[in-house]
């Protein structure tokens, strides 16, 4: 895939005797947004720093825009925007001073970045707050402050580790609404996240990865459709774990048990509900089977020791 | 490609450390009048108490064989140790806010900066920050009549020199630092014992032949033995050795400190 925007082939990185990424290979086309899904420690933040070239891998190629990573990291970063999981705004600087300084890293001249400014803190929403300082907006102001701030360049690619965790609904909302109008501007984009929601609006194509690992990949409803029954019946209240082993269970292709939860997947869920009818003491959920049904699938639901 | 490149390979400087330091002076110059007066008047009440106090007891030190007003012999001494203080300090507790605790480094390496750029931004900015506490204690002493030296001129050169040799020793300390406690050790353990042994205070010749021998290796000694001539209108006597001292401690400070701090962001 010559057109690529992104490529990345074979990426290994170990600390000692821990494999942290291992055999990680994916591409992004333009005007692609790739989503990476996985548990805390997966991997994807190494992944991004490979792909930034601030971490070195033992094995495996990042190349971009059709330069190399890490010899043309220079070239490569004047056309990348990154938000990182952690703020890094200047606690000094108005919104607008965060901004004008950012550029002035890229080699632009202060009035070409100036002009730029009224646009992006425009596109931020942040146009009321050009001379506030970063600790009197609210997370989600700063959020979207870095990402204005990512895109004074005029990047190609933007690279998003984790944009929206920590934000309430409707700080999550608009910048899902920003992200969406940068794809329709044509530029690319790879975000990490854990919101199952956010990856399956904005993305045209996941990786799974776990330990390191990729352990699937496709668009999300494809990797839903081969890895899952399209429906779930969740069976929770007073006495239904004693479902699980009840005759009810070869009603449905698949079933977990989790906590006080019994999940039934079936691609036809009108025999279950007939016959949990005879249970009203129980609560039914019927849904569609979605993006954390398959994250959960694949990643298991124990939590992690280290999460 | 992927093999790992050594910590200790030459540094790749470019012009882009220009924006890095150019935001520490814009940061600065919001704060810069409360600074300034943290960054002088603590050295002033050092010199006109001491200067003015124990120079009536002592009265005149001789230096090289030719008497001078202690107060002169302290002022000319003491302006080294602030360039020294104000250029520690800097790339101690403020450069460390800015790499460990805001993250600014980090964000400034996602653009296209190099960390070997910011670490020469921060040691250029750090010897700016004695530089400017520099001549502020100048203009002071200027007014008080204290030297009227014409090669006053030099010193003020000489003390950004000496700015920037000990930003690179301090940096090599912001590169190990876990935490702000631990500055402390370099304050107490190396920079307040070389003040006492580095003739600011009194002469060098009283001291034990040993501790001279020690002292005439220590960056502030061969310091305060460039500028004290230039406040005496004389010229320093060995000044290529004492300046070659200084230039090893700089080059190989900052090689160092590269070295640990790549060594730091190498995840």
């Amino acid at each position: 895939m010559s057109e690529s925007i992104l490529s990345v082939q074979h990426l290994v990185k170990r600390y000692g005797d821990a494999t942290v990424v291992s055999d990680m290979s994916f591409e992004i086309a333009p005007g692609e947004c790739l989503g990476v899904i996985g548990p805390n420690g997966a991997g994807k933040t190494t992944t991004i720093r490979m792909c930034l070239g601030l971490t070195v891998p033992d094995e495996g190629l990042v190349t971009a825009f059709g330069l190399h990573m890490p010899r043309d990291a220079l070239a490569i970063k004047a056309q990348l925007g990154v938000v990182s999981q952690f703020d890094t705004l200047d606690p000094d600087f108005t919104c607008a001073e965060n901004l004008l300084v950012y550029g002035r890293y890229f080699g632009m001249k202060d009035a070409q970045i100036r002009e730029r400014v009224p646009a992006l803190l425009q596109f931020a929403s942040l146009t009321h707050k050009a001379n506030a300082k970063p600790g009197e907006l609210s997370g989600g102001m700063k959020r979207r402050l870095s990402l204005a701030r990512a895109l004074v360049n005029n990047p190609r690619l933007l690279l998003l580790d984790e944009p929206t965790t920590g934000l309430d609904p409707q700080a999550r909302h608009l910048m899902w609404e920003r992200l969406q109008l940068l794809l329709a501007e044509g530029k690319s984009i790879l975000l990490t996240t854990h919101f199952m929601d956010e990856a399956e609006r904005l993305c045209n194509r996941l990786l799974v990865v776990d330990h390191g690992k990729k352990i699937a990949e496709g668009a999300p409803r494809d990797l839903i459709a081969q890895y899952l029954e399209p429906d779930v019946v969740e069976v929770f209240g007073a006495g239904a774990l004693t479902l699980a082993d009840s005759p009810l269970k070869t009603l449905a292709a698949r079933m977990e048990v989790s906590g006080e939860t019994v999940f039934f997947y079936t691609a036809d869920a009108k025999p279950l509900l007939q016959a949990l009818a005879a249970y009203p003491q129980l609560r039914t959920l019927h849904r569609p089977a979605n993006l954390e049904d398959l994250f959960l699938k694949l990643t298991g639901r124990q939590i992690r020791e280290d999460a | 490609m992927t093999q790992s490149l050594s910590v200790w390979r030459a540094p790749e400087l470019s012009w882009r450390w220009w924006p890095v330091f150019l935001r520490n002076l814009l940061v600065w110059r919001k704060l810069a009048i409360p600074s300034l007066v943290g960054n002088i008047a603590e050295p002033l009440m050092w010199l006109v108490a001491f200067g003015y106090g124990m120079g009536a007891l002592v009265g005149k030190v001789s230096v090289d064989g030719t008497p001078v007003p202690y107060i002169l012999f302290l002022a000319s001494g003491s302006i080294c140790m602030s360039a020294m203080q104000a250029a520690s300090f800097e790339a101690l507790y403020s450069a460390f806010s800015r790499m460990h605790v805001q993250k600014t480094w980090d964000g400034i390496m996602n653009a296209p900066v190099n960390l070997d750029d910011i670490v020469l931004a921060e040691m250029l900015w750090a010897a700016f920050k004695a530089l400017f506490t520099v001549t502020a204690i100048l203009g002071v002493m200027l007014a008080l009549g204290i030297s009227h030296s014409p090669k006053l001129l030099l010193a003020w050169p000489v003390l950004l020199g000496v700015g920037i040799t000990f930003s690179c020793l301090a940096l090599i300390f912001n590169a190990l630092a876990k935490g702000y406690d631990f500055f402390t050790y370099y304050f107490t353990l190396f920079l307040t014992p070389m003040m006492f042994l580095s003739g600011i205070f009194f002469p060098l010749e009283q001291l034990p032949v040993v501790v001279r021998t020690i002292s005439s290796w220590l960056p502030l000694t061969n310091a305060v033995e460039l500028v004290r001539p230039l406040f005496m209108d004389q010229w320093p006597t060995h000044a290529l050795r004492h300046a070659l001292v200084l230039v090893v401690y700089t080059v190989a400070g900052f090689w160092i400190a590269l070295a640990l701090t790549r060594k730091r962001f190498r995840g």
